[in-house]
């Protein structure tokens, strides 16, 4: 089966259309596609801002779509044939939404959101009936959800993540994401845009915890919100390790016990360069009339005045342009509790937070990037040692897949994860080129349960979706994708997938304009139809994006074979070897009861055996505790 | 970078869904229907003056962003600023042109930025935190690592000043309540917001930390 890309690409040149674009795919095919139900679409208005599909979260048979107008819920048990289930008007963008058990959250950040789900808006200034948080139904029947309360916050809920605690049976708890201007302290109490960027005490970086008792729902609050981008720094180039402020202040007392000055800037311990303690040493000497070498008393006289000299030039007092900007928060964070982890696209960093005390993550690695990314979301592979962080530049709005527009920007950042280090290994990005017409960056997508490879689909706006293989970090390969043409071919109308998400069994996908797409898997020269198989084994109760669960996939020949696929598509194992598993396996799955017991522990015996001399000795050891696994399960 | 013509054709904003509009009355799913059936202009808005003054203000704000960040190769600019220059062009030309689409859409003025782009013309169009021309003078004549210093500091100044129009406009009764404005708005807040945390980085460690 063919591992070349289709060449030219078929995704250059589509006609445009709404729901009748010319459509490309390789390696996928559409399921279905069903346009928004009447509520949120307005066919008089193509690319209409104010009903656009947003975020997807799954439970059960049903979908359930968030929209800046509300949310629908669709029944999806037939995907060939969704069918709505409930379209609840509710405006106040964004609407990411997430499940838990019988509850839904959804977020609100707009101006005209408001806690009754009115349409009319919100127009005044400060109002007790603007939503800007994160709302929460009941949704024990789903066909109609049952507000139960709102959690406002200072600014908003642009996204959230729903995080569980082992150790926390009572509570779930959430994460909320804002970077939207801070509320007026007159609509909601202890809210401040009083955020001097140049006060290290308040490099207020933090996100909202907000915590939800299952039995009581409705005394959901915030709980807590956690500093955790206190004392960043800006790094120099590719590769980054995570900075450590208790190693820049160990540095800034050995600089200072040696006669160096030091000062704090936006959090961190810095250690001043000689050319700017010579330049301000000067300026004491002439300040007191004097020439020459600084005496002693100038160097006390720095030393004592050099942090409020630093503070000044980072932020000259009376510059009189207004209000300073509020605390900057994260765009959206991954959390992986099985493994203790959260991925945090918080401005322009990837930080790793340690969330085993739930309700107060703990920062414990950062990395920016030398390409200026505006960091947008997170997703880890299923072992923990990779995790891949997405740059939204333009904010989805704007068109960033041009010909001109470089491919490190817009684009996903690979990194390898060992312990708090992220080290930085290649970008992936959409390679095929889009037009200005249609907006298009790295959004959100999931990872495809395919066991022994780290898979993920994406949703890139107009760009489509893509699948990738990101197993080998720094060699990401597109293996298959989905691309309409442009909404207009005269202008930018915003479209495209918001999010692609796979779950039990299909790629569903949230187009802001066109409603909802439904694709599988077809195999290729770079997946098999046992890996496509393996991964329906795994079946999600649901699903919530941003809240990874961990990987395991039962014991079963489709796994096996998938392993052996994968050998053999690497040449990771001899082809003898591969043929001879392949004929072991196929016998004893004819056998039953302890005879196929028997012949498939002889088999993982020899695969134990064959692995010491396998090109990938890791992927055959893999293989072989796969089928011991399999003969465990025999009974 | 060379300068390319801004195309007119951007973004469409939409409007209307702050305010209760007709909605389908069916409640089936809508059979497919052609794109030339739209007509913009029979969608009601529901915007204000304040949305049309801010969207007004960040073209002459953009433009002068473009300016200045377009003389990093000419003028010595290290590689992380240049890089940081680079994708404030493309980022705010982008921006600049959603704005142009979005007056035009409404048929509101828009505005000639053109005499923005050029150093050392005085307008009567300055929005917060824009550079005067003494500043503009000053930066354009430095070079290399003082370029770097300069650069930064009245970049900083001037997305602090984006962030007081953003705020000035949510303050305002009525403004960035339509869909498009508040997006558009927020993300102007997010993106300068971010990079002013960088920049003061860039900027300490420039100050600070060099070797002479």
């Amino acid at each position: 089966m063919s591992t070349t890309a289709p060449r030219p690409d078929p995704r250059v040149g589509l006609r445009a259309g709404w729901m009748d674009a010319a459509e490309a795919a390789w390696n996928m095919r559409v399921v279905s596609r069903t346009p928004p139900s009447a509520d949120f679409i307005h066919p008089n208005n193509p690319g209409d801002f104010g009903v656009i599909n947003s975020d997807l979260s799954f439970t059960g048979p049903y979908v359930i779509q968030g929209n800046f107008s509300g949310l629908q819920v669709w029944d999806i048990s037939n995907p060939q044939s969704p069918r709505l289930h409930r379209a609840f008007v509710c405006p106040g963008s964004q609407s990411d939404v997430s499940v838990y058990r019988n509850l839904l959250f959804v977020s609100g950040e707009a101006l005209n959101g408001r806690t009754d789900c009115g349409t009319q808006g919100v127009s005044d200034t400060v109002s007790h009936d603007r939503l800007r948080g994160i709302r929460i139904f009941d949704i024990t029947d789903i066909a109609n959800p049952r507000h139960i309360s709102d959690v406002q916050t200072c600014r908003g809920s642009h996204t959230h993540t729903v995080v569980t605690s082992p150790t926390d049976a009572d509570n779930v708890y959430i994460y909320v994401s804002g970077s939207a201007p801070v509320r007026s302290p007159s609509e909601l109490a202890g809210c401040s845009s009083a955020l001097p960027d140049s006060n290290p005490n308040s490099a207020l970086f933090r996100i909202e915890v907000i915590q939800v008792p299952l039995a009581h729902p409705e005394q959901a609050r915030i709980v807590s919100s956690p500093r955790i981008f206190q004392g960043l720094v800006a790094p120099a180039q590719h590769p980054e390790a995570a900075e450590d402020l208790a190693a820049a202040a160990r540095a800034a007392a050995d600089a200072r016990a040696k006669g160096g000055y030091t000062a704090t800037v936006n959090g961190m311990e810095i250690i001043l360069g000689p050319g700017f303690v010579r330049v301000r040493l000067d300026s004491i000497v002439k300040a007191r009339g004097g020439t020459g070498t600084p005496t002693a008393a100038d160097t006390a006289t720095l030393r004592t005045n050099v942090q409020g000299i630093v503070d000044r030039i980072v932020n000259p007092p009376n510059r009189g342009t207004g209000p300073r900007p509020g605390p900057t928060q994260c765009h959206d964070i991954t959390v992986y509790p099985a493994i203790g982890l959260a991925g945090g696209a918080c401005g322009g960093y990837g930080l790793l937070l340690d969330i085993r005390d739930v309700a107060n993550p703990r920062r414990i690695g950062a990395v920016a990037d030398s390409n200026f990314s505006f960091w947008h979301s997170a997703t880890f592979n299923n072992d923990g040692t990779q995790i891949l962080f997405t740059d939204e530049w333009g904010g989805g709005l704007q068109a960033r897949c041009r010909p001109t527009d470089k491919p490190e920007w817009g684009a996903n950042a690979i990194f390898t994860l060992s312990g708090n280090t992220m080290t930085f290994k290649s970008y992936y990005k959409l390679p095929a080129p889009q037009t200005a017409n249609e907006n298009c960056v790295a959004h959100n997508g999931t990872l495809i349960p395919i066991p022994g490879r780290d898979i993920m689909a994406q949703g890139w706006y107009q760009g489509g979706i893509s699948v990738f293989d990101w197993t080998d970090p720094a060699h990401p390969r597109e293996i298959a994708f989905f691309d309409r043409g442009p909404m207009d071919s005269t202008k930018l109308l915003g479209a495209g997938s918001w999010s692609a998400y796979w779950y039990n069994g299909y790629i569903v996908s949230s187009e802001i304009a066109r409603g909802l797409d439904i694709l599988e898997l077809q195999p290729s020269g770079f997946l098999s139809q046992n890996e496509i198989d393996a991964a329906k084994l795994i079946h999600f109760d649901y699903l919530n994006a941003q809240d990874q669960q961990k990987l395991v996939w039962p014991a079963s020949f489709v796994v096996a074979r998938a392993y052996l696929d994968q050998l053999a598509r690497s040449n990771g194992l001899a082809p003898d070897k591969v043929s001879a598993a392949r004929n072991a396996l196929s016998r004893a799955e004819q056998w039953s009861g302890q005879r196929r017991r028997d012949a498939l522990t002889r088999l993982a015996t020899q695969l134990h055996g064959d692995a010491q001399g396998a090109a990938d000795q890791a992927k055959a050891q893999t293989l072989a505790a796969a089928v011991t696994d399999l003969a465990n399960a025999q009974r | 970078m060379p300068q390319r013509a801004i195309s007119a054709l951007a973004l469409i904003a939409t409007t209307a869904c702050a305010t209760a509009t007709q909605q389908s009355p069916s409640s089936s799913v809508p059979s497919p229907f052609t794109a030339e059936q739209a007509r913009a202009d029979s969608v009601r808005s529901a915007y204000t003056a304040a949305d049309v003054h801010f969207m007004t203000g960040m073209i002459h704000h953009h433009a002068q962003a473009v300016l200045i960040a377009g003389w990093a190769p000419t003028h010595d600019a290290s590689q992380s600023l240049r890089a940081l220059c680079e994708r404030i062009v493309v980022g705010q030309r982008d921006e600049i042109a959603l704005a142009t689409h979005w007056l035009q859409q409404r048929h509101e003025t828009v505005p000639d930025a053109s005499h923005d782009m050029m150093p050392g013309m005085d307008h009567s169009m300055m929005m917060p935190g824009m550079l005067t021309a003494e500043q503009l003078g000053q930066l354009h004549g430095a070079r290399g690592a003082e370029f770097d210093r300069l650069f930064l500091t009245f970049m900083i100044q001037h997305h602090r000043g984006a962030i007081t129009m953003v705020n000035e406009l949510f303050a305002s009764q009525g403004g960035g309540e339509e869909e498009i404005m508040y997006r558009f708005a927020s993300d102007v807040f997010a993106d300068q917001t971010t990079e002013i945390d960088r920049m003061q980085k860039m900027l300490a460690a420039l100050l600070f930390q060099g070797p002479s």
